[in-house]
């Protein structure tokens, strides 16, 4: 099993260069490799999911390096069920962009979509805050090429405030992982949980700082008040899978959230309650401004980015409370929210493909080819997206209050804000749908139909198998929220995913001795690490760890052993 | 020592920040490679200052410098590098197909 753990980032990595340098000129093989690449993943992920339910967490240590020197992939359950909604996602994605033929309109849509597969799955994986940011830093850079896909005046300038907007999220980053690293000594998630646990409460001033800061780069990509600036222009100019596909990218930013604040920096750890300090007001804020937005759009890829912001909004209201209940809760409606916020960005590119020179702006317009199976799918994707019931969306919410019984102002906030985005939709959905049957429009002036589509059918599966995953959601509730209780339980008794990183040093470094000498190399080299820890402290030159004062005689158990095994295999 | 290497951090965040507040793409580009600078010289800090002593422990040698930092800070300046370069070619394309250099979005292009 356990090597099975970095192929989600090994086969879009490999398959990625692949389309470009071979299969470049042929757009049939290409989407022949491109399904089958997300197909792979699909079904991969399917058994990690499956490994990751019954197994504590799992590791892969790369280059058998030990933690925390080397880097590691951990699967646990969260990572595990991001790692499933994005391949899903991406092969729906994939499907419609071929279906639509947006994969024409520019070079290259298959390889970025694979490196952008390969920077989100790697993102989940990784249990290094450095890796983390590396990671971060591939799916962006996929993001930037697809973002800007096909061209254009308005897709190119939003594009640049886009990357900007990232540059500096990622200046930022690196500024919160060195202040970390200046006072913890360390960036591997599981040996900062044990060194920030064992910091003297009056010495967590700068740690603060760094996790604050963190917080903050957080905030960017998951698109939180006062850091959303970026994302309505962003998702509206963006083509229509690639919004699409934008859906799972803030959802990157609300899982880094979860993890950092329930790992390393838990409510109730040294660093006190600062996470949930921060949080919980810009989740209020988050949610008013998403909702008020669907309400204050003047054109239908608007009114689903502010949902988007909204949804975020909602499940941070979850995640910001810190308990087990309200995680779940909030898990629930990331899955919600993603499948049917995807589902909505298609929704609408098959509008504007279909409208013609009136857009997406709500403006009367004449009749357009699919009306009325478009218009049945948008009414689904609002009342899931709004909170109506039956769907997943009301379910989400309807969890959320649940696990946050008493606290008034957020009842009303979630209850007010819905009614408003239920407003805003229905303003939408009349505007764009039925109007239309009271516009006469000359022969010769009504809307063409889609420029390039080549499978207009393969498109309309791909939007209807996203909303059908929130019907699924909501048929499969039961089961599906005792799996994200188990899932949530896991995040609040973080002492699994530390022993699993940290732990079992000892045996292997034992049985490393008894296997001999060939592996005398490696053993040498932590070694090497090992005295380095050791000896830091003493001549007080370099040694960081030593500096901040942690008490002497802090190491721990796993390095230990490290020095006692290669004396054994002399 | 560390004074002028506080300042320099300080000076070239405060010029980066200045310059990405600016509404022209060049200004933004430079402002964004100061910031980087910044950084990067922050995280070589991170693994206190040292003169003269050798990043990696061997026989013999009783102190030497933190090497995490620097190989953190390699990473950062190939990521730095690699990302200017986008955001210039970004930014070409942009001023080519609209015929201005400005960040900002008009209104009809921001769907208002």
């Amino acid at each position: 099993m356990e090597h099975w753990i970095i192929a989600p980032v090994l086969i879009p990595a490999m398959l990625a260069p692949l389309i470009v340098l071979w299969m470049r000129y042929d757009l049939v093989t290409q989407r022949v490799a491109s399904i089958l690449g997300m197909s792979a993943l699909v079904v991969l992920a399917i058994v990690l999911m499956t490994s990751a339910s019954m197994n504590p967490p799992e590791v892969y240590r790369l280059g058998n390096w030990e933690p925390p020197y080397g880097i590691v992939l951990v699967l646990d359950r969260l990572s595990a069920l991001m790692l499933l909604l994005t391949s899903i996602l991406g092969l729906v994605i994939v499907l419609y962009a071929i279906g639509s033929g947006w994969d024409k309109r520019g070079w290259h849509f298959h390889s970025l979509m694979q490196f952008q597969m390969m920077g989100i799955n790697g993102a989940f994986l990784t249990g290094d805050a450095f890796n983390l940011f590396v990671f971060f830093e591939v799916l962006l850079i996929a993001s930037y090429g697809l973002m800007i896909h096909g061209g254009g005046r308005a897709r190119l300038k939003s594009g640049v405030q886009y990357v900007v907007y990232n540059l500096a999220g990622s200046t930022l980053f690196l500024f919160a992982l060195g202040t970390i690293y200046a006072t913890a000594g360390t960036l591997n998630m599981a040996d900062l949980a044990v060194k920030v646990a064992q910091m003297p409460v009056e010495q967590t001033a700068l740690i603060k700082v760094g996790a604050a800061l963190l917080m903050v780069v957080f905030a960017v990509k998951a698109a939180l008040v006062p850091l959303q600036f970026w994302l309505p222009a962003t998702y509206t100019n963006a083509p229509g899978p690639v919004a699409a596909l934008f859906a799972i990218m803030t959802k990157v930013g609300t899982y880094a959230i979860v993890r950092v604040y329930t790992l390393i920096f838990p409510i109730t750890g040294t660093t006190g309650t600062l996470a949930h300090d921060i949080l919980l007001p810009a989740a209020f804020l988050t949610l008013a401004i998403g909702m008020i937005g669907i309400f204050g759009a003047r054109d239908l890829g608007r009114t689903v980015a502010y949902a988007v912001i909204g949804s975020v909004g909602t499940m941070m209201l979850g995640f910001a409370q810190f308990t087990q209940g309200a995680t779940s809760a909030g898990l629930y409606y990331m899955v919600h929210s993603t499948l049917v916020a995807a589902a909505m960005f298609l929704i609408a590119d098959l509008v504007r493909e279909r409208r013609g020179r009136w857009g997406l702006g709500y403006t009367d317009a004449p009749l357009m080819k699919n009306h009325g199976l478009m218009a049945g799918m948008f009414f689904v994707g609002a009342i899931a997206m709004a909170g109506m019931p039956p769907l997943s969306g009301f379910l989400g919410k309807l969890m959320i209050l649940d696990a946050t019984r008493g606290q008034w102002a957020l009842w009303a906030t979630v209850l007010v804000t819905s009614l408003i985005a239920i407003v805003g939709y229905a303003r939408a959905g009349s505007q764009v749908f039925w109007r239309s049957y009271a516009v006469e429009a000359e022969e010769d002036e009504l809307p063409p139909g889609p420029k390039d589509a080549s499978a207009p059918g393969l498109a309309f599966t791909a939007t209807g198998i996203l909303l059908a995953g929130s019907v699924a959601l909501t048929v499969l509730a039961g089961p599906a929220s005792n799996w994200l209780q188990g899932t949530a339980a896991q995040l609040f008794t973080p002492s699994q995913y530390i022993d699993a990183v940290l732990a079992g040093a000892e045996e292997r470094a034992q049985e490393a001795a008894k296997v001999g000498a060939h592996e005398h190399g490696h053993m040498e080299v932590s070694e090497e690490m090992q005295a380095e820890d050791g000896h830091g402290g003493d001549t007080g030159v370099a040694d960081p760890h030593a500096a901040d004062g942690q008490p002497a005689g802090q190491t721990d158990t796993h390095s230990e052993t490290g020095q006692d095994a290669p004396a054994a295999a002399h | 020592m560390e004074v002028l290497v506080a300042s320099a951090i300080g000076v070239l965040t405060a010029a980066g920040i200045y310059m990405i507040l600016r509404l022209r793409t060049f200004p933004v580009v430079v402002g964004m490679s100061l910031l980087s600078y910044a950084v990067n010289v922050f995280l070589f800090a991170t693994g206190r200052l040292v003169i003269n002593q050798p990043p990696i422990l061997r026989e013999g040698v009783t102190s030497y410098t933190d090497p995490i930092p620097q190989a953190l800070v390699l990473t950062a300046i190939v990521i730095s590098f690699g990302m200017t370069a986008v955001v210039v070619m970004l930014a070409l394309g942009a001023f080519i197909e609209a015929g201005n250099d400005r960040i900002d979005l008009e209104q009809e292009e921001d769907g208002r």
